[in-house]
């Protein structure tokens, strides 16, 4: 479409390859504003590269921590990758069941406004869902965290012992889950509705129950949006900071337990809780952490965007 | 006869007995104030006992339509109930949080809050007019500088774009919307410290943090908006002679306009309750400052996390306003976001 | 081995929301032969019979009023599983759709799995190969049944779902135009097929080609709209050879002999 109408003006019109300063001008404009956002893109890469690098450099026992840069980030790249794994195992099942929802169980004329719904979880700021995991999940989530640890116990991950707050990576994982379960179900939502009618009607006429239909159609025709849409909020729930800064009471241990008081930080909320009060390397040392956080969801995305994208093409 | 067929034992007759109309709704509704009833009793939260109740019905309806109806119309059943239960599960978050915010928020939600600043404030008392003045100038200045690029660089993509740069800017500008909030905090303040020196904290700091969340969401909605223009009105417009700029300029935008308006909105919602970036870049301070290229900035978000994180010998008044600012967010971004779509609803729907 | 079926329709009136699509249709389909519904565009023959299958139901705000009889059954009775009702009334569309992501051969076992889960390799490698045989498919794809079925030509995809509509051994197989997506030698080996399958079924075809109705059916529906909003109606039903050479009402003669407006 686009191509077509730059034809139509530029080639079409009597003139040929003359333009007018106008027109000059104006797509001269455009074609800056386009290079500016990639001359952005590669500013944030190479401003914390800049940053970074006195960190990178400096010897170990310069960084906070005495121990050097790997022994700072790890275990705190370990906290992040935890999290977003609870958060991504909790949002996936449910956004393909939302999205199912919305798009082949509701009443029809009901499904736009549902799906609005789900799009205001999105609109939610991060320091609201923070607040509300520390001040009403974690404490609903204690009566729980001590029967996991009690019954459970014998997993690792729910070793104990129970946290008395609720203040723990279970219940960041919970929350990290439902910031990114609307992200997750605008793709996942997008491609059910546009499952072909045809290859539905085929499905039911071969007398296929409506759960039947679903396997045999929409399931494999959405399977790449969910793997897309997922990395997405993968994506997302990696880089999350305010709600991870707020609830998540820390020791730095790394440890698979997701109940305790005592559990591993997370890169962005490292940055955030200590950023403030930090000076000189320290400083440096927490950009560098950045970079990190940036470059590992900056894989995640470009993966997830490459699968969406050719998700999109098989369907032309 | 010695053919396999499945007419054998499939050629069953096509009435079939079938569970009363009531009868899953029933039985879901008996588990669950089951587990209210139990939940009042004992300790073990309430959400937990819901979702065990969900879990119990999906296998009890299985069983009983198994019984009567069959394996496939009882698996049927079991997976409506499981994906109805996802989607209410899935929005009982939105109204515990709406629900929170607004009883908690209410307490502090009155006049000072919105005429007074946290200046000297110890204890009761004060308001967080300093952070509203904050967060509407850092992002009013985020905005003036996202949107017009933003907007530029989506007439690029649609309307002049072409090649191996299209092709970057689209992917990358896809990226960018997954670049983390807090991020874009540190760019910012790798930029800043580049040319000022260490521990730098300005307001338009927090703007070119807010800039690089916001323009590829203003992108993406603009170039959707563009999409749905019809080529017709373009080549209508060029038959008369129009050159291509003033065909963009005259009859393009006009027709997306509220398509752009609505994504331009929707993307200041998205960046006004921010809290990680600002918190790095603006800093705190609990006076009146509308100057984002003079020092410090106070700003809503960031004011919220500082009450609620470092409250005073007396929490209570510190997580009073803490609650408050977070009802003020809420209210900003439902607010802008029910606005988009009413805008959207009444002026955009004739371009589709 | 499969039971064709005669249908009973009486009173049928079919809607979509208030819109009244078909009036009062009443026909009797009898076993074993190939019923075709012609008329002009717009009438109701896809309507109609969709309806024979439940599937007109699944239009939002589409509703049916009348019976129609499957061998002393009513297909809309309240204790009635539509489901049910199209695994033994099969359906091929008028365009191909075969399912893209499922090989040729799941392609035909697909309905065979809903039904009977547990069949064993051999029993369902035997209903594949009798059922692309009989739908004269078999001979180009044996060798490539693990291929996918989106990668053969139009013909063959027809033939495919053909095969797929009765590897679960309908006893009535509905057709909606399936060859108007076809080139003639396409259609020839479909009609071909077509009667061949009646040994087998009781079939009701739509076609706009007079001359394919001429061969293939033995009986002929003639649907009209009297004009447009108005529902269309089924004129008359008779021998195709009575519809083609003798009909009873004008505007069947008119029709078939290609002078309508
Ligand atoms: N999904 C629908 N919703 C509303 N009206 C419909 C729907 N499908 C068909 N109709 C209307 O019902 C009437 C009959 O349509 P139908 O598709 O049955 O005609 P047809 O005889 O099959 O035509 P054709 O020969 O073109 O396929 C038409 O007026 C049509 O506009
Ligand atoms: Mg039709």
């Amino acid at each position: 479409m686009a191509s077509s109408s730059s034809d139509a003006a530029g080639a079409g019109r009597p003139g040929g390859s003359f333009r007018r300063p106008g027109d000059r001008v104006f797509s001269g404009l455009a074609t800056g504003a386009g290079v500016t956002i990639l001359a952005l893109l590669a500013g944030v890469a190479i401003f914390l590269m800049i940053e970074a690098w006195p960190a990178i450099t400096a010897p170990a026992e310069d960084i906070p921590g005495g121990e050097g840069l790997w022994h700072l980030i790890a275990p705190l790249a370990f906290g992040t990758v935890l999290g977003s794994l609870i958060a991504i195992l909790l949002a996936v099942p449910m956004a393909i069941g939302v999205s199912l929802y919305i798009t082949h169980f509701a009443p029809r004329r009901l499904s736009q406004t549902l799906g609005y719904i789900i799009d205001l979880l999105a609109a939610v700021p991060s320091i609201v869902y923070g607040l509300w995991g520390i001040a009403v999940l974690g404490p609903a989530a204690v009566g729980m965290h001590r029967w996991l640890a009690g019954n459970l116990g014998f997993i690792p991950f729910f070793e104990g012992p129970a946290s008395a707050t609720g203040r723990t990576m279970l219940v960041v994982g919970v929350v990290l889950g439902v910031m990114i379960l609307p992200i997750i179900t605008a793709v996942t939502r997008e491609v059910f509705s546009q499952t072909p009618r045809a290859q539905i009607e085929a499905a039911l006429a071969l007398g296929a129950t409506r759960w039947e239909m679903i396997r045999m159609t929409v399931l494999p025709f959405g399977k790449s949006a969910v793997i897309g849409g997922s990395m997405l909020g993968l994506g997302r729930a990696l880089g999350e900071t305010m709600a991870v800064t707020i609830i998540l009471s820390v020791s730095g241990a790394v440890t698979l337990n997701l109940i305790s008081s005592g559990n591993p930080s997370t890169i962005a909320a490292n940055i955030a809780l200590n950023f403030p009060e930090s000076s000189g390397l320290a400083v440096n040392a927490l950009i560098a952490s950045g970079l990190a956080l940036f470059a590992i969801t900056l894989v995640v995305n470009m993966a997830a965007r490459a699968v969406i994208y050719r998700s999109e093409q098989a369907l032309r | 006869m010695s053919t396999a067929s499945v007419a054998s034992s499939a050629r069953a007759p096509i009435t079939h007995d079938s569970l009363p109309a009531w009868g899953p709704w029933a039985v879901v509704g008996g588990v669950l104030l089951a587990a209210v009833a139990l939940g009042s009793a004992t300790e073990v939260a309430l959400g937990v006992l819901l979702l065990l109740g969900v879990v119990l019905s999906v296998g009890v309806v299985y069983v009983w339509s198994r019984a009567v109806e069959g394996s496939r119309r009882a698996k049927d059943r079991s997976v409506t109930i499981a994906v109805t239960a996802s989607f209410l599960l899935a929005i009982a978050p939105l109204v515990s949080v709406l629900y929170t915010v607004l009883s908690r928020g209410l307490a502090r939600f009155d006049a000072p809050f919105f005429t007074e600043t946290a200046r000297n404030v110890v204890g009761e008392g004060g308001g967080a007019s300093h952070a509203i003045v904050g967060t509407l100038v850092i992002t009013g200045v985020a905005t003036l500088a996202s949107v017009p690029i933003g907007i530029m660089a989506a007439i690029y993509l649609h309307e002049y774009g072409s090649g191996r740069l299209k092709k970057a800017l689209t992917f990358f500008v896809d990226v960018m919307t997954g670049i983390p909030s807090i991020v874009a905090g540190l760019f910012a303040v790798a930029l800043f410290v580049l040319f000022f020196g260490p521990g730098i904290r300005l307001g338009v700091m927090g703007a070119v943090a807010l800039s690089v969340l916001m323009i590829p969401i203003v992108v993406r909605s603009t170039e959707e908006m563009l999409k749905i223009v019809p080529d017709g009105l373009r080549e209508a417009s060029y038959a008369l002679g129009v050159p291509k700029w003033r065909t963009i300029v005259k009859v393009v935008l006009p027709t997306a306009l509220a398509g752009i308006i609505t994504g331009v909105m929707v993307a200041v919602a998205r960046v006004i309750g921010e809290t990680a970036p600002l918190l790095i870049t603006t800093g705190v301070f609990s006076s009146m400052n509308s100057n984002p290229f003079d020092g410090r900035m106070s700003n809503l978000p960031v004011f919220a996390f500082n009450q609620y994180k470092f409250p005073g010998a007396i929490p209570e008044p510190y997580i009073d306003r803490a609650w408050a600012a977070a009802l003020t967010l809420i209210v900003i971004v439902m607010t802008l976001s029910l606005a988009a779509r009413l805008i959207y609803r009444r002026f955009g729907t004739d371009i589709r | 081995m499969s039971s064709a079926k005669s249908v009973e329709v009486s009173d049928l009136d079919l809607y979509y929301g208030s819109f009244h699509a078909v009036q009062n249709v009443n026909m009797t389909i009898q076993p074993n032969k190939v019923t075709a519904l012609i008329g002009s565009s717009g009438c109701g023959k896809s309507t109609f019979l969709r309806s024979l299958n439940r599937m007109h139901e699944l239009v939002h705000g589409a509703r049916v009023e009348g019976s129609v009889i499957l061998e002393g059954q009513d297909i809309y009775a309240p204790d009635v599983d539509p489901v049910a009702v199209r695994s033994q009334v099969g359906m091929v569309f008028q365009q191909p759709n075969p399912f893209p992501t499922m090989s040729i051969y799941e392609n035909v076992a697909a309905g065979l799995r809903l039904n009977s889960r547990r069949m064993k390799k051999p029993a369902m490698d035997e209903i594949v190969e009798r059922s692309l045989r009989g739908a004269n498919l078999w001979e180009e794809v044996k060798n490539r049944l693990e291929r996918a079925g989106s990668g053969l030509s139009g013909g063959q995809q027809q033939r495919l779902c053909i095969a797929r509509a009765i590897a679960v051994e309908p006893e009535v197989l509905l057709m909606d135009e399936p060859c108007s997506a076809l080139d003639p030698v396409a259609t020839l080996a479909i009609e071909e097929l077509i009667r061949e399958l009646k040994v087998n079924y009781t079939i009701v075809i739509v076609t706009h080609n007079m001359q394919q109705a001429s061969r293939a059916s033995d009986i002929t529906g003639f649907f009209n709209l009297e004009e447009s909003g108005k529902p269309g109606r089924l004129v008359e039903i008779d021998e195709t050879e009575t519809i083609f050479s003798n009909p009873a009402n004008k505007a069947t003669e008119d029709y078939v002999t290609g002078r309508f407006g």
